[in-house]
């Protein structure tokens, strides 16, 4: 309708014209898994050489590797499974980039339309079973509706706040011959039109707040790396131009280069001391692109209690949704940053220096507690830090194209805290829904993207298992990926809970019989690296980065580490524990608390 | 939230008349936890590509909000209108049974000549009336038939549009 421009043409077969649309929208890969309801698909895949497909041995790791693939490059990720338990082993993916606003479009195979409700082989209420697992899905019934509906799919991915869209494909849709028309230059959609460009009076009253602040500090997180990395790059220029200082959320690592000394690091529950300290002294904040999760803003009532709030969103429905803003600007991250940048040159107002002055002198005190130190001993066999090994890692892969990944747990706030990021597009992890198994197949991913970069998995030992089998598709591509397994044996997040409000009765948290992780990197026709005590890492870290093979390196680390520092559950930013020495002397968690995940 | 703080809204979608799109509708109300205390949805274009659904929530302000932007994020959306910000009428059609005889039959009929019910359909002993008007008029109306020996009630929920010049789209 509104999104093809030319006379349709007659193809073969509904698969032929998916994988012609699919090249239409510049799809060069495809991660997938085939079964009974999409051989067509595959069939068409095997007659052509454009599009590339890559094959996972789970349908959820398809998913996370076209996360990987897309977050990596700023394209839309593809993603193929068949029906049924194809379909649903990919509903955690499709949730995982929904959380993530990751943009996503995942063809599902389904059984012929005449069979559709008979509870025939392998079917599954796919559209309703993602319903609310995605931004749209398609139910293709018609193959007329068949190339209209796959390029309004990569509109609707990529477009305003990105997400996963899904279109389930019977059967016989693929087998009879579709119409195929090219995608509108300017596709326009009936209904779906989201604001991109931000309203001009909100930017005025932004920087009017701006101009004025005294303690100002600039939040920002991963919706200006999904706008693109100029937002990136305007970011750090407004930022610079402000002389404010900057913390990102986990999914904004990289928008803002680490190394600038006016970055005060991540914010949040295991977030720098000043940065939520910053957050919760300031007079005025203005949000970017985050959406104050509840793993950044504490207890809610105790919420940066004093302070102007703008929030700078491309989706209304976040704005106002926990945290009550004065200024709501309603736009993509980059147009946003744009129309910040030329209000404020525009805007002859002089900042106070006197008062930023004061604000960074507070800063540097609370910046002194240096919040991320931890003590590495360094006698002959001493058991490895977590923090150290990642210090280390990040040392060695200085200067390198290198991309990290991570699963979920201790081992992904660790890499958050100690590996620095200058750029955009270089940290991918499971941010809102928090899916262990998601690090490997996301590097799987991003090695596909980028081939020659260096692509590491920061992992823990209990996370890896959960898509561990993708070790088969790293060998299978020479995907040259690295496994860089901080390894204590517990489910190292869940045992730090059990002790901090649960008396330490480590129910359930511990992994009895963990597999040799050489072996199984070896027995996977990867490389297998150990190392036990502090002597070992640098050499296992050079070895692995220099091994041109899919690398394990199981790093046994110290198993008591903690996260710190830690804002409690239930707690505000002012209320950090700092590390083990503060565990009794923290606000004592409440019930309220308690109840918090 | 304080009970006190809840106020109530009669919200109008405009949307896509496609498969499915009532549940994307119901499951945004049930997934996100809020409430649906009426519902009604129907095509309203002359082609049929659009229907209006008209839901009857309850929520804080902020909720309300909330609500309103979440509807107006799915995809198939073309308008959300808030009708409770203005003037606006809402009327609702029931068809309502009274099985009796005798007095309490002969009170059913008086009572719903004063409220300008319609009987539709009628036997020795019952009457079926149609009765439209405001969610309340409606709710009084039933109350009062409960005694005289109310056996059953069809409602359509709310349709309901704003006063003067605004529309929807």
């Amino acid at each position: 309708m509104d999104h093809t421009n030319t006379a349709p043409e007659l193809m073969n077969s509904g698969a032929e014209a998916l994988l012609r649309a699919l090249k239409a929208q510049g799809v060069d890969v495809i991660f997938g898994y085939p079964g009974g309801a999409v051989l067509p698909i595959y069939d068409a895949i095997f007659q052509q050489n454009e599009i590339r497909h890559i094959l996972v041995r789970h349908e959820q790791a398809a998913v996370h590797a076209a996360e990987g693939y897309a977050r990596s490059t700023g394209k839309v990720g593809c993603v193929l499974v068949t029906s049924g338990p194809g379909a649903t082993n990919a509903v955690t993916g499709l949730v995982d980039a929904l959380m993530d606003s990751i943009p996503l479009v995942c063809l599902c195979g389904q059984v012929p339309t005449h069979l559709i409700g008979n509870d025939a082989f392998q079917e599954a209420d796919t559209t309703g079973i993602t319903r609310p697992a995605t931004k749209h899905n398609y139910l293709v019934k018609q193959s007329g509706d068949l190339v209209r509906v796959v390029h309004e799919a990569f509109l609707v991915a990529r477009t305003g706040r990105p997400g996963p869209v899904l279109i389930d494909l019977p059967k016989d849709i693929l087998i009879a011959p579709a119409p195929y028309e090219e995608p509108a230059a300017q596709p326009v959609h009936r209904s779906y039109r989201p604001q991109t460009a931000p309203d001009p009076r909100r930017i005025a009253e932004a920087v009017a707040l701006l101009k004025r602040a005294e303690r100002p500090v600039i939040y920002a997180g991963g919706g200006v790396i999904n706008a693109g990395p100029e937002a990136s790059r305007l970011l750090t220029e407004f930022t610079r131009l402000t002389g404010f200082p900057i913390t990102n959320t986990l999914m904004g690592l990289g928008a803002f280069p680490a190394s600038d000394p006016l970055f005060l690091g991540m914010l949040g529950m295991h977030g720098t001391y000043e940065a939520n300290l910053a957050m919760h002294g300031c007079d005025v904040m203005l949000n970017l692109g985050a959406r104050f999760d509840d793993r950044v803003t504490g207890r809610l009532n105790a919420f940066s209690p004093n302070s102007k709030k703008i929030h700078a969103d491309i989706d209304p429905a976040n704005v106002n949704k926990t945290v009550q803003v004065d200024v709501a600007i309603i736009g993509d991250a980059l147009a946003t940053l744009k129309a910040l940048i030329a209000a404020w040159k525009q805007d002859s107002t002089k900042t106070d220096k006197a008062a930023l002055a004061n604000w960074w002198a507070q800063i540097d005190v609370w910046r002194s507690k240096n919040s991320l130190r931890f003590t590495q001993p360094r006698d002959k066999g001493s058991i490895i830090k977590p923090q150290y090994a990642i210090e280390r890692l990040y040392q060695a892969t200085r200067g390198r194209e290198t991309y990290i990944t991570t699963e979920v747990g201790q081992h992904q706030m660790w890499a958050a805290q100690h590996f620095k990021f200058e750029k955009p597009n270089r940290w991918m992890t499971s941010g809102g829904l928090g899916t262990m198994g998601y690090g490997l197949p996301a590097a799987m991913g991003v090695q596909v993207a980028h081939p020659d970069a260096l692509v590491i998995d920061i992992a823990g030992e209990a996370s890896i298992l959960m898509n561990i089998q993708e070790m088969g598709t790293l060998a299978q591509y020479r995907l040259p990926v690295k496994i860089f397994i901080l390894n204590n044996q517990y489910m190292g997040m869940v045992r730090q809970w059990q002790e901090l409000l649960h008396g330490s009765r480590y129910s359930q948290s511990y992994s009895e019989a963990l597999p040799d992780f050489v072996k199984l990197a070896e027995s996977f026709h990867g490389v297998g690296l150990r190392a036990e005590s502090v002597d070992d890492l640098d050499r296992v870290i050079a070895e692995m980065i220099a091994i041109d093979k899919p690398v394990i390196a199981d790093i046994c680390v110290d198993q008591k580490e903690n996260v710190f520092p830690m804002i409690p559950s239930g707690a505000a930013h002012n209320e950090m524990l700092l590390g083990p020495e503060h565990k009794d002397e923290g606000p004592a968690v409440t019930n309220e608390g308690m109840a918090l995940v | 939230m304080s009970e006190t703080n809840l106020r109530s809204a009669t919200i109008s979608v405009l949307v896509e008349n496609e498969s499915g799109v009532l549940a994307r509708v119901i499951g945004l109300f049930s997934g996100r936890g809020y409430n649906i205390d009426n519902l009604t949805v129907a095509p309203v274009e002359r082609d049929g590509s659009k229907s209006r659904i008209t839901v009857v929530t309850r929520g804080t302000a902020m909720v309300i909000e909330q609500i309103k932007a979440q509807l107006d994020r799915l995809v198939p959306v073309y308008k959300v209108l808030d009708l409770s910000e203005g003037p606006h009428l809402a009327r609702e059609l029931a068809l309502i049974k009274v099985l009796g005889t005798g007095e309490k039959r002969a009170e059913a009929l008086r009572l719903a000549d004063a409220f300008r019910a319609r009987v539709i359909d009628a036997t020795t002993e019952s009457f079926t009336f149609e009765l439209t008007g405001a969610t309340d008029k409606l709710d009084a109306f039933l109350e009062l038939m409960r005694p005289l020996g109310l056996a059953e009630v069809s409602r359509t929920g709310v349709a309901a549009i704003a006063r003067g010049t605004t529309t929807i789209s």
